[in-house]
């Protein structure tokens, strides 16, 4: 499973091995990502939904996707789930557990699991991930659905890369106050309030009418557990999917993403780029940070520029 | 010297009421040297704090132990773990340790069983006898108990999700030898919490579990009054790596969801409380182990005269039985594990603790061998008959180091439930995978010290010796699992399978209402119903549980 | 501060019935302090299930864990249904209470090595370290 051709038909023949090798070597940085990034344009990456899901942990995340994955089988279609979990900043390593709750779809070749790890707050992961999307999506996902942990900045980061974003909160959980200073409540466009039969459910709920009142924002009670609520949910993601689509606002959405991805490779290449040069002339770097990357910068481009005349001057001519 | 007014008490109340009923093994009891070895030691002049929280044995709080006379009265129950493939060979092993002075039995069942498949499912392969004894109808539970007469021993199941099934294949097979359920006597384990936290042999989700496990606790308190219808345990969570305040402090939040639920089921905590047991770790620090167990004993007594208002002593007690710790044992240099299961045996003991199994030698490497399981059962009947502890009641109270440690421990169990309690109880705690993460944090801090040689582990990090461990090739029986799958298909075959038909059509209409499911079981049992096929008709109703993400 | 990139990636699995999942749980931590992405599938899985999530994952080594004694039928079973969904080259490492000529017989049949109680955990992180580079290299290798 070595060989891109082979890998790039595998994707749409839905093999399971050439999906999961395809998205392994765009997160490793394999040199062979651009040419299978190439070649996975479907048209139907336009047809498809794209669905964020966060929130903090213990408030039943994973229950309620494995719950939505049942409802989007039993209608036939077939599901992705990219699922990410924060790396250990001091080893590098990363616990994936997402995948215990969603055992029950392991025989099920039409639910497709990849878990993913942030590697990092260096970025890169928002190419991954959308890349991976982008995998499923081509290998006939729809939808598919990005799961992330936490309410930090990462985590609004990586949501951006979905055309409806979903917060789930529980009563008890203790953290919805770090959710509103997170600002990802301002950015969900479905607030789920799971395990909706437990004490302080109501008064959250309440709670959550009154910060969502000035906008468009549904609310959904859930209990996850009992698969009470999930055709709610479900209906009123495809509401929104539906009235976005005709508004214009999913293409301004999908334009929004591509962009982040953009800026996310450029950054992780220019990234590298510097490092290198940094180690080239080692030093204290007493002088202003500012000017210094403001210098880098500058002579990357011009050196860009100046290979780049050599090698094809009809671009500038 | 004038004696204390509440030790007055007590003798009057309490001591001489139990010599009239239960007379000591002995006349006298003396040490080596002839002297006289005292039943009760107290200090000079008892004062309010002593009475108050260390008082005496067989008087709340319990501290100094549950019977007043302890083990002069009556040594612990031995009781050995066992089982063995067939039904038929685990027979023979208990007749065996009946011979050799076992006094209770303990059954252990093989996977396939604890988790609701019978023998001939697909996901038995390889499994069918190879922990213990493969159970599908209560033929086979028949076949187990062949030649022992169920109203002589007590017999204790290991068994949690399916504990409903087990339970009603016994009282057939004791109908068939004539007896009735009052006749038994017994524990059924029946403590399905710890099976999210540590055991892993779960079936369906926590709130039908409980539901099964209260109608267990309804129905014997009516039909079966001698036998003790749950044992709460720790050991498990031990075992799966906590520390010894989390087994306690795991093992009562466990405990008070069972009561909650059968005081909200409409019973009397005086009734069922007498009958629930506990199921402890002895491990080998051996003070905190002393403490922990007397610290137990006090600390549910109070929990159940505050918070459930128990009334009745019986239902105060903490009656506990122990078993050493499995994963202290090594595999190198195996004859050291002697020396291990001795040492924390005699904590146990030293304990108060009620029945217990010692651990064999190499059960780090195998399913003990014969030998290894006299060895063991020889241990705890050295520390009875000649050790000499036992001639005296709670021997290390007032000590100020065990005193301080068992005050200690009682604040951090407590303040560890006021978490759990805090965090919606135990069943929120376990579904939002609290407590496996405290338990999986505890068990790999304590793998960390070894690795780094900061706990020493003699024969493991220290001392270690040139060997080459490999354990020998457990020889179960190749034709087990095809003799059972045979003996299932015959039955299958030969059985009244409209009879079977109805009883599971009866006992799903039951199981989705409200009414108590047991007699249901039991019918369909009587007439060779599957447990597979009863839990397949459970499952449908109940749902499965999926496991909780641990970090 | 720079970040350790990961080592790999590697499913931790209890294949069979028992719940004994101490030691896995265990290898799965210290792998994650070891920089490795570790997937870690649970307890009571069906040999089936560990493969195609090991394919899913595009994992670069396989951990298991038996301790119920049914390490002959369930490892051998793992690799077979690896080999079936197009994953037989991911090495795959088990554990659990083996006797010596289980042992020897286990490895025949494919697996890449197999410990047992007792051993330290630095032992078996430096083979899953030598399984996984191997792989990745083969996996990142230009045809």
């Amino acid at each position: 499973m070595n060989d891109i051709d082979e890998i790039v038909k595998g994707i749409y023949l839905k093999e399971p091995r050439a999906i999961g090798r395809a998205i392994s070597i765009i997160e490793d940085g394999d040199q062979r990502a651009g040419a299978i990034l190439k070649q996975i344009n479907a048209k139907s990456i336009q047809d498809s939904t794209i669905v964020g899901i966060t929130g903090p942990i213990g408030t039943g995340k994973s229950t309620i996707i494995n719950q939505l994955i049942a409802h989007y089988r039993t209608q036939g279609g077939r599901v992705g789930i990219v699922a990410i979990d924060p790396s250990s900043p001091v080893s590098g390593g990363a616990l994936l557990g997402d995948r215990i709750r969603m055992m029950r779809h392991a025989m099920d070749k039409d639910v497709v699991i990849r878990s993913m790890a942030t590697r990092g707050k260096q970025g890169g992961l928002c190419a991954s991930a959308a890349a991976a999307v982008r995998i499923m999506i081509c290998s006939g996902c729809n939808p598919v659905i990005i799961e992330t942990v936490g309410v930090g900045q990462a985590e609004i980061d990586v949501v951006g890369l979905a055309d409806i974003t979903v917060l789930v909160l529980a009563p008890g959980a203790g953290d919805e106050i770090q959710v509103m200073k997170a600002g990802i409540i301002e950015i969900a466009d479905i607030v789920v309030v799971n395990k909706a039969e437990c004490p302080g459910a109501d008064s959250l709920i309440m709670e959550l009418e009154n910060v969502l009142h000035q906008r468009n924002c549904a609310v959904c009670r859930v209990i996850a557990r009992e698969a009470y609520g999930i055709e709610n949910l479900a209906t009123a993601i495809g509401k929104i999917d539906r009235e976005r689509r005709k508004s214009g606002q999913f293409t301004g959405k999908r334009k929004q993403i591509r962009e982040t991805e953009i800026i996310d490779c450029a950054i992780e290449m220019m990234r590298d780029e510097i490092r290198s040069r940094l180690q080239e002339c080692p030093g204290n770097y007493t002088g202003d940070p500012r000017a210094i990357a403001r210098k880098l910068i500058d002579d990357i481009c011009v050196t860009e520029l100046d290979m780049l005349k050599r090698k094809r001057p009809e671009v500038f001519s | 010297m004038n004696e204390h007014p509440a030790f007055v008490e007590w003798k009057e109340r309490v001591l001489k009421k139990t010599l009239e009923r239960f007379p000591e093994r002995q006349k006298e009891f003396k040490t080596d040297s002839g002297l006289p070895a005292e039943r009760l030691a107290l200090p000079e002049t008892p004062d309010e704090k002593y009475l108050s929280k260390i008082g005496f044995p067989g008087q709340y709080p319990f501290t100094r132990g549950v019977q007043p006379t302890m083990y002069r009265g009556r040594l612990w129950t031995m009781r050995q773990y066992a089982g063995f493939s067939s039904a038929e060979e685990s027979n023979k092993r208990y007749r065996y340790l009946l011979e050799q002075g076992t006094t209770g039995l303990s059954v252990a069942f093989d996977l396939p069983t604890q988790i609701g498949y019978d023998s001939d499912h697909k996901l038995s392969r390889g499994e069918v006898g190879r922990v213990g004894a493969a159970i599908d109808t209560f033929d086979d539970m028949e076949a187990l108990f062949n030649g022992i007469p169920l109203d002589k021993v007590s017999t204790s199941m290991t068994i949690n999700s399916p504990a409903a099934i087990l339970l009603a294949m016994y009282v057939v097979a004791a109908e068939k030898q004539g007896l009735k359920p009052a006749q038994l006597g017994g524990t059924v384990q029946n403590d399905i919490l710890k099976e999210y936290i540590a055991r892993g042999t779960y079936i369906f989700p926590p709130h039908p579990s409980i539901r099964l496990m209260t109608d267990i606790i309804e129905w014997c308190s009516r039909e079966m009054p001698q036998f003790n219808t749950v044992s709460v345990s720790g050991y498990h969570i031990r075992e799966a790596g906590s520390t010894a305040v989390q087994e306690i402090a795991f093992a009562f939040a466990n405990a008070c969801t069972y009561v909650e639920a059968a005081v909200s089921a409409g019973l009397n905590v005086d009734v069922f409380a007498p009958h629930m047991t506990f199921f402890f770790n002895a491990s080998s620090d051996f003070l905190e182990e002393i403490a922990k167990f007397r610290a137990a004993r006090r600390l549910w007594a109070k929990l159940m005269k505050e918070r459930f208002r128990a009334k009745d002593p019986g239902a105060q007690k903490l009656r506990f039985h122990t078993q050493t710790a499995g994963y202290s044992l090594t595999a190198q240099q195996v004859d050291n594990n002697i020396v291990r299961v001795t040492l924390q045996a005699l904590a146990a003991v030293l304990g108060g603790t009620q029945s217990l199994h010692t651990n064999s030698r190499d059960e780090a490497i195998t399913l003990p061998t014969e030998d290894s399981v006299r060895t063991a059962l020889r241990t705890q009947q050295i520390i009875a008959y000649e050790s000499g502890v036992c001639n005296t009641v709670d021997p290390f109270a007032g000590s100020y180091c065990i005193e301080n440690m068992t005050d200690r421990m009682e604040q951090e169990i407590s303040a560890l439930i006021g978490r759990i309690d805090a965090a919606g109880g135990m069943i929120a705690a376990i579904e939002s995978g609290f407590v496996q993460r405290q338990i999986e944090d505890s068990s790999y801090a304590y793998q960390k010290q070894i690795e780094s040689g900061e706990r020493v582990v003699i024969g493991l990090n220290k001392y270690q010796e040139s060997e080459e461990v490999s354990p020998p090739v457990f020889q179960i029986n190749k034709f087990t699992e095809e003799n059972q799958i045979m003996k299932l298909a015959n039955i299958r075959a030969k059985r009244d399978n409209q009879r079977v038909r109805k009883a599971l059509a009866r006992l799903e209409d039951v199981a989705r209402g409200k009414e108590n499911v047991m007699p249901y079981i039991i019918e369909a049992v009587r007439c060779y119903t599957t447990l597979g096929e009863i839990c397949d008709v459970l499952r449908s109703v109940f749902g499965v549980y999926e496991e909780a993400k641990g970090y | 501060m720079d970040i350790q990139r990961c080592r790999g990636r590697v499913l931790i699995g209890k294949p069979g019935l028992d719940g004994h999942d101490r030691g896995a749980k265990i290898i799965a931590r210290s792998l994650r302090d070891d920089g490795f992405e570790v997937i870690y599938t649970g307890i009571r899985r069906t040999p089936e299930e560990i493969a195609l999530t090991a394919i899913q994952e595009d994992v670069d080594a396989v951990g298991l864990s038996v301790l119920s004694g049914a390490h002959n039928e369930l490892f051998p079973e793992v690799l077979r249904a690896l080999h079936q969904a197009k994953g037989g080259d991911i090495p795959v490492i088990g554990g659990g209470i083996i006797p010596r000529e289980d042992i020897q017989h286990l490895k025949e049949l494919g697996m890449y090595e197999i410990f047992t109680t007792g051993t330290p955990v630095q032992t078996i992180l430096n083979t899953f370290r030598e399984a996984t580079e191997r792989y990745r290299q083969k996996k990142h290798k230009i045809p």
